[in-house]
């Protein structure tokens, strides 16, 4: 119940900062909402020795008990391992933000607001082992995220940034909803934990391939995999401490969380390792080769973190194959692990390297790298932190991001030793594809930090005079770049209190506990491993391309800019746009006709056709009454009637050609026994046919021009066609009545029980009065609208008239 | 009888069919009143036209015709004649605001 409640500790802190914000005016209000973090991540912290020891946690609270959704807190390894770093790194984040957002100049009370909901959601997303609040969070980090880009709304690249990233995100959420409904379908329940012990069983449903790929196209937009990483270099607008917070270290690592905690069901699938793998490697390789391009120094971020985020989807893929090797190769195990370790190790440098690119940006006034240079001897404490974190970023010794590399190579090179799913033709591609992205990963590193603070140093171009950043803005990156460092020392104590656990919970069929798996990282092997020359292979290509950048950079702009994704995406957007409404125009044309034409035709197709598919005309001439002569000739006099009123040259002789019709109807009525009718008739008719000549009388003088109607072939087929629908409909449901009349108990009863000898009066007032009722009504509400109508509009004409 | 009645029936719908999709304001109100007569004569058509007598308890002793069709029918005309009523004013304002009838140059203001 408590574990439950921490996830919305923020989220009630966040009601708390716009009063703080109005009240305390002097105390900047991120030293109050540095608490919440903090806090709870002092309080994730006390789990840790626990849950490495294979312990899990599980708090519920019931939210729509009825329809079995509640709100649960689950906390294993991976989801304790995520916590941690939204809490630990959140607390960075809003110590950073303190010193980098202006308390006179910025509105910090929406800043704090967004940032605390959005913790809250990201808290939900990674403890959630429920389905349905899963997908609320999910939704409910896009919203923050897109209120978070959208920051500075006065800009417009933010409004764009955000709105793109609204759009994909969202998009990508709605599919992954779609997969959780089928999960539940196939397994009818909603707590994740149970669909794995199900899993077995759920490979072979029909459903099962649809809600694989609808989970991963939510996994995929929101970890901006490929072709989906183009919101995420837009995103970049927002201010700095949510591009490292939510863009580096925990929003798109959600799609990642989402693809590990799922791993236990899916991966019994072949698509299932395809498309990680598979997607990840490309994602890897498109990220790195794409970010030397950039000259925006979170644009190179951006770039990379999408990279990187292959990276750790690929090992997630592969580590997917370990089901199916019954721990017949060994190196395939250290997928899983590279995979979270990896994690840690890029939440820690990338989060580092965001905040320097913001101390850049505040203290130069810009982060474009072709106007930086020589900051080296300027801002000595942010070049060390930018080095530390783009040499483990490059995967180089003696940084964090050397081992996970290590790993990475290792498992993808132990890909192509499989004899299934294909992997022995194809699996060969895996390491030379990662080797390549690993040299890009090289070149950009280096591109990132040498054309920032080495070169020669250009006070001219730069907006403001740059010196080195007040300490406390500092104090974050510095911490993380000692972690940096710290996890290359003591990569097996992080290995043991917080990536095994997370391994277990990611493989539950492989360990029973933590302490089964048999992984121990080293630096050094004793020898020259393959992954090792791998890497110095990196190394040598990566400097000797970065040397020779400036000859090759240049290609880059060679890649046409209409193949781009971003102008795809802009296209499809533009193309909906424009499209639809291009097709709602057509037809809707404001043209009353067309809307009848279509109404008509549709009715007349549907009833007709569901008439023939059903078999459903029958005819028949048992009970029905003998024709005579008389009833002819009326027919033929209606025929006549009605002939005239569509043929009429003049209006007049229309309206006299209906009245004809009117009286046969009387008529009708005198000879089929209704003599309630027929009066009624003849009355209605005759008052009708004065109306209708009133109307007639006060047609302007402009359109007097009598015309015969003119003859339309669309329009004639389509009434003939509802009138043919009318004819064979009635005759069907005449030909096969099913039940006799009520109205022997009418006859019955009208003198005994109601004293009346007119059967239909006694009915209208009697039996069925409420009817009159309410007929009564309609005369009544058409008589005062038609006076309102008429005295209404006199009125003003006449107050406008005494006006002028 | 009944069949004779119904394709009767057809041929009003059609009628009117053709006239409500017609461009002159006072065809399309003629186009409805031909439709309700049509309805009428459809209801008491499939209420049977058996022969009985006038359901009036003093005149016979009965079979009657089947009284219920026939309440319902009243019913329904002093409905269709209020609507009517009603449109043919409107029809009537209409003329005299727009200074047409014509549906084509009724088509309200062009998009913004």
């Amino acid at each position: 119940m408590l574990q439950v409640l921490y996830i919305f500790i923020p989220m009630l802190a966040a009601i708390l900062v716009p009063f703080l914000y109005k009240s305390i005016k002097n105390i900047h209000t991120g030293w109050f909402v540095l608490a919440v973090p903090a806090t709870l991540a002092i309080i994730y912290t006390t789990y840790i020795a626990k849950v490495a020891d294979g312990e899990v946690f599980h708090a519920e609270l019931p939210w729509i008990p009825s329809l079995n959704i509640s709100v649960v807190s689950y906390l294993d390894g991976l989801s304790l391992l995520f916590s941690l770093l939204i809490t630990g790194i959140g607390s960075l984040v809003v110590l950073y933000s303190i010193f980098y957002l202006d308390k006179h100049k910025e509105k910090l009370h929406n800043f704090y607001v967004y940032l605390l909901l959005f913790m809250s959601a990201m808290l939900g997303v990674v403890q959630s082992d429920h389905l349905i609040t899963l997908y609320f969070f999910w939704e409910l980090t896009s919203i923050s995220s897109f209120l978070l880009i959208g920051y500075w709304f006065t800009r417009d690249a933010s409004r764009l940034g955000a709105l793109k990233s609204m759009m994909i995100t969202v998009g990508g959420g709605l599919m992954m909803l779609g997969g959780f409904i089928l999960l539940y379908l196939m397994g009818g329940t909603y707590s994740i934990r149970e669909l794995i012990v199900l899993a077995p069983d759920l490979v072979h449903h029909p459903l099962f391939t649809w809600s694989l790929v609808l989970l991963l196209l939510g996994a995929f937009t929101k970890s901006a995999q490929f072709p989906f990483y183009i919101w995420l270099p837009d995103a970049m607008e927002a201010p700095t401490p949510v591009s490292a917070y939510l863009h580096s270290a925990t929003m798109v690592k959600a799609g990642i969380y989402l693809v590990a905690r799922f791993t236990p069901i899916f991966a019994v699938s072949e698509l299932w390792v395809w498309l990680v793998t598979g997607i990840g490697i490309l994602t890897l390789f498109w990220g790195s080769f794409f970010a030397v391009k950039q000259t925006d120094l979170k644009g190179i971020l951006a770039f990379s973190t999408v990279s990187q985020l292959g990276l750790i989807m690929s090992l997630l893929g592969a580590s997917a194959v370990a089901y199916h090797t019954n721990g017949a190769i060994d190196s395939i195990k250290f997928a899983a692990f590279a995979a979270i370790f990896h994690l840690i190790n890029h939440a820690t440098f990338k989060g580092s390297l965001f905040m320097i690119a913001g101390i850049i940006d505040h203290e130069t006034g810009t982060r474009d790298i072709r106007k930086l240079g020589g900051l080296m001897s300027i801002m000595p404490i942010s070049f060390t932190v930018t080095a530390i974190g783009s040499l483990s970023m490059a995967g180089l010794p003696p940084f964090n991001g050397f081992l996970s590399k290590e790993m990475f190579l290792t498992a993808m090179l132990a890909l192509q030793n499989f004899e299934f799913f294909g992997f022995e033709t194809w699996g060969v591609f895996f390491p030379i594809i990662a080797w390549i992205a690993s040299i890009f990963t090289f070149i950009y590193s280096f591109y990132f930090v040498f054309r920032t603070f080495t070169g020669k140093y250009t006070p001219e171009k730069l907006p403001q005079k740059p010196h080195e950043a007040p300490i406390g803005m500092l104090i974050s990156p510095m911490i993380l770049a000692t972690l940096v460092i710290a996890i290359f020392f003591i990569p097996n104590f992080v290995g043991d209190t917080f990536v095994k656990p997370a391994v277990q919970a990611i493989q539950p069929f492989l360990y029973d506990s933590p302490q089964d798996i048999d992984i121990h990282v080293a630096a050094w092997h004793g020898s020259l491993t393959p992954e090792l020359l791998m890497t110095i292979g990196i190394v040598i290509v990566g400097v000797l391309m970065f040397v020779a950048l400036p000859k090759w950079q240049g290609m880059y702009t060679r890649f046409p800019q209409a193949f781009t994704l971003n102008n795809a995406y802009d296209k499809l957007m533009l193309g909906l746009d424009v499209g639809l409404n291009r097709v709602s125009r057509l037809y809707m044309t404001g043209s009353m006709r067309h809307y009848l034409l279509y109404m008509f035709s549709s009715i007349a197709a549907i009833v007709i056709g569901s008439l023939f598919v059903k078999n459903a005309f029958t005819f028949s001439f048992q009970n029905t009454a003998p024709i005579r002569s008389y009833e002819i000739i009326l027919v033929v006099v209606l025929v006549i009637g009605t002939a005239i009123t569509i043929l009429a040259k003049s209006r007049l002789t229309a309206i006299i050609g209906l009245g004809s019709v009117g009286y046969t109807v009387a008529l009708f009525f005198v000879i089929f026994n209704a003599p309630d009718l027929a009066l009624t008739q003849l009355v209605i008719e005759t008052i009708s046919v004065a109306l209708f000549l009133l109307a007639f009388y006060h047609l302007p003088k402009l359109g007097k021009r009598e015309e015969r109607m003119r003859f339309q072939l669309n329009r004639a087929i389509v009434s003939i066609a509802v009138g043919v629908m009318v004819t064979l409909v009635a005759l069907s449901a005449q030909s096969q009545k099913l039940i006799p009349t009520i109205s022997k108990y009418y006859e019955e009863t009208v003198y005994s029980k109601a004293g009346g000898g007119n059967i239909v009066n006694v009915i209208l007032v009697d039996y069925r009065g409420f009817d009159t009722l309410f007929e009564i009504t309609v005369l009544g509400i058409a008589g005062m609208a038609i006076l309102a109508m008429i005295k209404l509009r006199m009125n003003r004409k006449e107050k406008t008239h005494e006006n002028k | 009888m009944e069949s004779l009645i119904l394709v009767l029936v057809g041929v009003l719908v059609a009628v009117a069919t053709y006239l409500i999709l017609s461009k002159q304001l006072l065809r399309v109100i003629l186009g409805t009143a031909v439709l309700s007569h049509a309805a009428h004569l459809l209801i008491l058509t499939m209420g049977g036209l058996k022969k009985g007598d006038v359901p009036l308890l003093g005149e016979s002793e009965g079979p009657y015709t089947d009284a219920l069709p026939q309440a319902l029918i009243l019913t329904a005309i002093v409905i269709s004649f209020a609507v009517t009523a009603f449109v043919l004013v409107l029809g009537y304002r209409a003329y005299k605001t727009n200074g047409s009838g014509n549906f084509d140059e009724m088509r309200g203001t062009p998009d913004e």
